[in-house]
């Protein structure tokens, strides 16, 4: 006690109220995230047992989830997440890129709808997505879900890339045209180099959203083979029972590598979702 | 030659912008389209166009007994989510905008339900609830605010009062970040000489909040306050997990209705999404509205 005192006594009292605030409000928003850790690691037979831990944990679940198929939609999650990723870079990074630099006719118009596409989500249209994959032959494929996660997560690159684009000298891809370099050369020696962290953030951020997207995959896809894992998951909860522990287990899997890859573009995200309202 | 250089001006920005714009047309124009062009067709549940229906679709909708219930929920859903959000995320805000130690690292915990998706929050939400084991009511047990468990008074989600209380809970939970975020990045755009101006006026702190704070935060709060409304509206997950909008329609709001109804009465179901897109419509045009001064310059 005395030497918690002495270790804190160089703060003032305000300053361990709002720290003993702060962490409070961290833990809480932390606790369903260690719930689903606990769960998953809570041996079968103390599963439905009244108390907050286990007396001892188990890794079963994590072990034999690979048996139930969770690997095959986990590919499914990676494949839609990755190439959603990929085709937001491929026609964001133009788009940002040339409205950074030119003023044309239509250039805002064009933002404009950017910036509502990002307002907008696909659950207010899903009617309509549905019966358009359905005429394309498109349902339970990959290449739907990769084209409205991309399409949804556009808005968020072209803002955040535009932002970094403008913030990039001219002066510096002109020194590079008097070289004689192409606008290709220079856009991909100069430019995207130094926009690397609106990059990174587009990038994990787009990944991300289509890593959670749910009523999009839940809509476009039926048979279980073509789900990604939000989908998929839900195939442990049954009618009458429920496989918590696989649940958990393909939760947690799901959940702690994107909480991560959060943080590390967490400062930069507000940004991109407010700009164009906020600069 | 200088025909040829306007002409390959003119064609030069559709080769740089004209990617990004067929993706939008792809998938977010014409969905609209098709969405609203269903709305007014007659299509058996076996997925056949039957022809066209005429306003018949919205007659159908609007003489759902269950709908007004929906309409009513759905505005408290709204309402009480946004206004609690955003309640509670002025104080967060100004919370985690003070320096203490370790303000990094707890800033880092307050992401988990924003990065996470929200589909499993949900799930452990609904786990934790389990009238028999769920470790709220352990907790609750524990304080002596439950008497049984197995009980009706444990079973939050049994009931639909308690169970859209509890939903209510999580999509707060699950919103609290983004717009804490967005409010501490507010916090950090106003200059700190005002503030020292302020002292030296020898304003009080409660003083200093109201007639500084709140009026520069107000743009940052605004844009918050719509961008939530918008996410609000449309949440699916929270409700699809936790009661699947039941028993009955006891618990759904018109995002959950209109899914349900796509599953046999398509027609009906695109009639709900036109009035649920036009109402986010109005949301869009406002965030436009209230933005528009700030986006002259980009």
């Amino acid at each position: 006690m005395t030497a918690t005192r002495s270790a804190l006594g160089r703060f003032p009292a305000r300053t361990l109220i709002f720290m003993g605030l702060a962490y409070l409000a961290a833990i809480i928003f932390l606790l369903p995230y260690l719930e689903m850790i606990i769960a998953a690691l809570r041996p079968s037979n103390q599963l439905l047992d009244r108390d907050y831990l286990p007396t001892q944990f188990n890794w079963h679940s994590f072990i034999d989830i690979w048996g139930t198929g969770f690997g095959h939609n986990l590919r499914v999650s990676l494949e839609v997440a990755g190439g959603a990723t990929i085709l937001v870079l491929l026609v964001a990074i133009p788009a940002a890129y040339y409205t950074a630099r030119h003023r044309f006719r239509g250039r805002n118009a064009f933002m404009l709808l950017v910036l509502i596409t990002q307002m907008f989500q696909p659950t207010a249209m899903l009617v309509g997505l549905y019966r358009e994959f359905l005429d394309l032959q498109m349902l339970d494929s990959i290449y739907a879900l990769i084209l409205v996660n991309a399409g949804f997560n556009m808005a968020f690159a072209v803002w955040i890339l535009n932002a970094y684009v403008t913030g990039i000298p001219a002066e510096l891809e002109e020194a590079a045209f008097i070289d004689g370099s192409t606008r290709i050369g220079v856009l991909f020696r100069i430019t995207l180099p130094l926009a690397l962290p609106g990059i990174v953030t587009a990038l994990i951020f787009t990944f991300i959203s289509a890593w959670n997207e749910f009523i999009v995959a839940l809509t476009l896809t039926t048979s279980q083979a073509a789900q990604p894992l939000t989908v998929a998951l839900n195939n442990y909860i049954g009618q009458y029972q429920v496989d918590w522990s696989h649940l958990f287990a393909g939760s947690v899997i799901a959940t702690i590598p994107v909480i991560i890859l959060f943080a590390l573009i967490e400062g930069k995200v507000v940004g991109g979702l407010t700009a164009g309202s906020i600069k | 030659m200088s025909a040829s250089r306007l002409r390959a001006s003119s064609f030069a920005p559709l080769l740089w912008v004209g990617p990004a714009m067929a993706l939008i047309a792809l998938v977010v124009l014409w969905p609209v389209v098709i969405m609203i062009r269903t709305a007014f067709q007659h299509i058996s549940p076996d997925g056949f166009i039957l022809g066209w229906a005429g306003w018949r679709n919205f007659r159908y909708l609007f003489e759902e007994p269950d709908l007004y219930g929906i309409l009513i929920r759905t505005v408290i859903w709204v309402i009480v989510v946004v206004a609690a959000t955003m309640l509670i995320s002025l104080a967060m805000a100004q919370l985690f905008n003070q320096n203490f130690p370790g303000r990094r690292v707890a800033r880092w915990a307050l992401i988990a339900p924003w990065a996470a998706s929200v589909m499993m929050t949900s799930i452990v939400f609904r786990w934790a609830l389990d009238p028999n084991n769920g470790v709220i009511n352990v907790f609750l047990h524990d304080i002596g605010w439950l008497a049984r468990f197995n009980t009706d008074a444990s079973d939050w989600l049994g009931s639909p009062g308690t169970a859209f209380a509890w939903m209510m809970v999580v999509a707060v939970f699950v919103s609290i970040p983004f717009a804490t975020y967005a409010l501490l990045a507010g916090l950090q755009s106003i200059p700190t000489d005002i503030y020292e101006a302020a002292k030296v006026d020898g304003a009080g702190a409660w003083r200093t909040y109201r007639t500084i704070t709140l009026p520069l935060l107000r743009p940052a709060f605004v844009v918050a306050l719509l961008i939530n409304v918008i996410n609000v509206f449309n949440s699916f997950p929270i409700i699809w997990e936790m009661t699947r909008g039941g028993p009955g329609h006891q618990t759904s709001t018109t995002t959950t209705f209109m899914y349900q109804l796509k599953q046999s009465y398509i027609g009906e179901s695109a009639a709900m999404s036109v009035l649920n897109f036009a109402l986010v419509m109005i949301v869009v045009m406002l965030y436009l509205r209230a933005t528009a001064k700030r986006r002259e310059d980009i």
